[in-house]
């Protein structure tokens, strides 16, 4: 355990090569739940900073509190110990500045596709949100299903609807939450395609939990790896690889096999 | 096979129109077979409809038990979703308030006639009052249950794209347990259908239930009492049938099958 604070602090000055200005900053971030009495360590002095603009993966083995510390990035959580700030404000609640996409079953199924899109636009007057609508709907390439429920949608669909309710309120962070998980692998690979057009084009700062490796060395610009129950951060890799990744060069395997060293999983099967 | 695959067209009519026709026969065969003087065939009830479609009565009943549960399980719909969602919602409130409901729930409406004659007198409105009470408790109980089963990602949803208490149980929280509500609502509309005719049969002098009670009591007319019986069902099932068509609205039509 002390071996693994040691690597903390020499992750922990590691900038992403965007240099823009700090967003988001997590300080010696403790969670703490109450369970039949008992207390459940869920998280473990967490520091982060992340940049404006940036792309960060979180990776851990499951259950080891990735998603605790998204809900407390979000506001859904408070934290036992320490500090979310963002632009220097700390986090009290859920905001639309900052929206969490779940895994699934996050749309509202007795809303159409526009419906959804435009849930949080209540305020926005009627041209301006149905403008807003449809530049999401082209967005995340629903053209054509605008009428459509969610039931008749596929569960890429939905989560591409998911990313647009999210996108459309503007926030400047998204918070996803494996969002990826629920799919089949052709799916995700399509997906992953998508979320980086998607945040080339909108640039927003993104906070992907996922336990996939290759989706963290395929889109991240940093890949924070957690240790499993109470998550504690394990090391901090920088993904040194240009957009769009050649997945087979050698540096992305090197990369992508650290990772699995890290995460303490053997490579032959 | 074909169990599980859906009927051809001309099934769908063909075997409910056999199965009537055999009961039909059953019971005019059973009439004739006994020799009974007392129990009406279906000829008779036939031409019992026609007399009280003449004499305009049957119209004037239909309508006063129509418009006893339009008025009582208006009410209760009206009354009982709005509390049920704040029950739902409210810990609190459920806990103060579910021992009493759970209490009077098990209560049969019919139990309740004589109070509510000492409360509203013979007449309308203690009929009325039955069907409230038998359509309130069924409403708001799936109310509750349905609140309570949201799923907690579409209420942090709905928190995150930034609504407040009040705008969330409007925007999320019912449409969300709609579909639950619905079968409530059906369920009751049920009940007070079955309700009224007991209600009438004592409290008021009008209505289906009232046809039927007085046709035996004036002159044992057992084939009006079979044909007010047959009027009893066939509009129950209209009413159940309308409520369904409410279900496939698109809106909450996702609630009544498996996928979501």
């Amino acid at each position: 355990m002390e071996f693994f604070g040691g690597l903390v602090s020499t992750a922990q000055p590691v900038v992403n090569a965007a240099g823009a200005g700090q967003k988001l900053r997590i300080q010696n971030l403790s969670m703490v739940f109450e369970r039949d009495g008992e207390s459940v360590s869920a998280l473990e002095d967490i520091n982060l900073d992340v940049s404006e603009g940036e792309f960060v993966c979180i990776v851990g083995p499951s259950g080891c509190g990735k998603s605790t510390l998204l809900n407390v990035l979000a506001g859904f959580l408070s934290s036992t110990k320490g500090s979310v700030t963002i632009d220097g404000e700390a986090v009290s609640g859920p905001d639309p500045r900052r929206i969490l996409v779940f895994q699934e079953r996050g749309v509202f199924p007795w809303l159409t596709v526009e419906g959804n899109i435009g849930f949080g636009l209540s305020k926005l007057p009627r041209a301006k949100r149905e403008e807003r609508i449809a530049h999401y709907v082209q967005t995340v390439r629903l053209q054509g299903f605008e009428k459509a429920y969610p039931s008749d949608l596929s569960g890429g669909m939905k989560q591409r609807l998911q990313v647009a309710r999210a996108l459309a309120v503007n926030p400047d962070i998204l918070y996803l939450d494996e969002p990826f998980g629920a799919l089949d692998s052709i799916t995700r690979v399509i997906m992953r395609g998508e979320l980086m057009r998607i945040w080339q084009t909108e640039r927003r700062t993104i906070l992907f939990v996922t336990h996939d490796i290759d989706e963290a060395v395929q889109m991240a610009d940093r890949v924070v790896v957690l240790s499993s129950r109470p998550a504690r951060i394990k090391d901090i890799l920088t993904v040194d690889i240009p957009h769009p990744r050649n997945i087979s060069s050698p540096r992305y395997l090197e990369l992508r096999d650290e990772l699995l060293k890290q995460i303490g999983l053997a490579y032959e099967i | 096979m074909r169990s599980i695959a859906k009927p051809r067209v001309w099934e769908s009519f063909f075997w409910p129109v056999v199965a009537a026709a055999l009961l039909l026969a059953v019971w005019h065969y059973s009439v004739v077979f006994t020799g009974t003087k007392v129990f009406p065939s279906p000829t008779s009830v036939q031409t019992g409809v026609g007399e009280l479609l003449q004499k305009h009565v049957l119209w004037a009943d239909i309508g006063d038990s129509l418009r006893r549960v339009a008025l009582g399980f208006g009410a209760a719909v009206l009354i009982g979703i709005p509390v049920g969602l704040w029950l739902g919602w409210s810990a609190a409130a459920n806990q103060v308030v579910n021992p009493v409901l759970q209490i009077l729930r098990p209560i049969s409406p019919i139990a309740w006639i004589p109070v509510a004659i000492i409360f509203f007198g013979v007449g309308d409105r203690a009929a009325i009052f039955l069907v409230f009470l038998a359509s309130f408790f069924p409403i708001v109980l799936a109310c509750v249950s349905g609140v309570s089963s949201v799923s907690p990602v579409l209420r942090s949803a709905g928190r995150n794209l930034g609504l407040s208490t009040p705008q969330l149980l409007r925007r999320v929280i019912f449409p969300a347990a709609l579909p639950q509500i619905l079968v409530g609502v059906r369920l009751a509309l049920g009940i007070a259908w079955v309700v009224v005719v007991a209600g009438e049969m004592i409290a008021v002098d009008s209505g289906l239930g009232y046809l039927v009670i007085d046709s035996r009591n004036s002159g044992k007319r057992y084939d009006l009492v079979v044909a007010a019986m047959l009027m009893i069902g066939i509009i129950g099932l209209a009413l159940d049938f309308s409520v369904r068509r409410v279900e496939r609205i698109k809106s909450v039509r996702w609630g009544f099958r498996d996928a979501s």
